[in-house]
């Protein structure tokens, strides 16, 4: 039954992140980009957690860690470049 | 009992992988960049809490190893999602919409409006203070030199 339940987690998520990906391409405004950008991030650290349900592995949380990371850091980097035009003041 | 987990950790992950494909969905099908921000920012974060509380009570369970890393990631993402929330509603704030637009706050301004700091304030002041400075002593040595056009070759005093 976990089976079932991980095919569709896993499909949904591949799913969300076409979804994201055309808003990537084809969006009004540059902040919707870096908000598709971030839900991109959030999507693919569940994708790897449930990968790791999968393989019964318990390596990719730290990919996971880092994907979250990373994530945060530059969406807050690039908003906040939007938002001051400068990083560090 | 085993079957009881099993199910528990099924629905979790059906529950988590149906939200986050809800909260792409949004942003793909609202109308404008507010309605949009609200969308993902909220259920894929439910989401991901879900695959991830799956996960642990998975390895907990049926691996025998039951790690807290899980527990790490989801309270990262539950502290980050606000933020990274807020700076983009910031980001929208000042980009997209005309300041017109905006309801006047009750005191103050708009915090986009504002200089970060007193001392962000306070060194915009003196900048300005310093450029004024500049053209006015710019203004004073042309006109000095005009002054001194006329005269021969004589030696020209420093301004």
């Amino acid at each position: 039954m976990i089976t079932y339940a991980l095919i569709f987690a896993l499909g949904c998520y591949g799913l969300a992140l076409l979804f994201n990906l055309y808003r990537v391409v084809r969006s009004p405004g540059v902040t919707d980009r870096i908000l598709a950008l971030d839900t991109m991030a959030i999507n693919a650290i569940a994708l790897i957690v449930c990968f790791g349900i999968w393989e019964g592995s318990a390596m990719f949380f730290e990919a996971s860690i880092l994907y979250a990371m990373v994530g945060f850091v530059s969406t807050v980097a690039y908003a906040k470049f939007l938002l001051r035009g400068d990083l560090i003041e | 009992m085993e079957l009881f987990w099993e199910i528990l950790v099924s629905a979790l992950l059906v529950i988590g992988g149906f939200f986050g494909l809800v909260g792409s969905f949004g942003m793909v099908k609202l109308p404008d960049s507010m309605t949009r921000l609200h969308a993902p920012t909220k259920t894929t974060t439910l989401g991901v809490g879900c695959c991830l509380i799956a996960s642990m009570l998975w390895f907990g369970i049926f691996e025998g190893a039951l790690s807290l890393h899980e527990l790490m990631i989801s309270l990262f993402l539950f502290l980050t999602a606000p933020l990274t929330a807020h700076f983009l509603s910031k980001a929208i704030l000042l980009r997209d919409i005309p300041r017109s637009d905006l309801p006047p706050p009750t005191d103050g301004d708009w915090a986009v409006y504002t200089p970060l700091s007193d001392t962000a304030a306070h060194e915009l002041e003196e900048a300005v203070e310093i450029q004024e400075l500049r053209k006015e002593r710019a203004r004073l040595r042309r006109q000095h030199e005009d002054d001194w056009e006329g005269e021969l070759d004589g030696e020209r005093p420093e301004p």
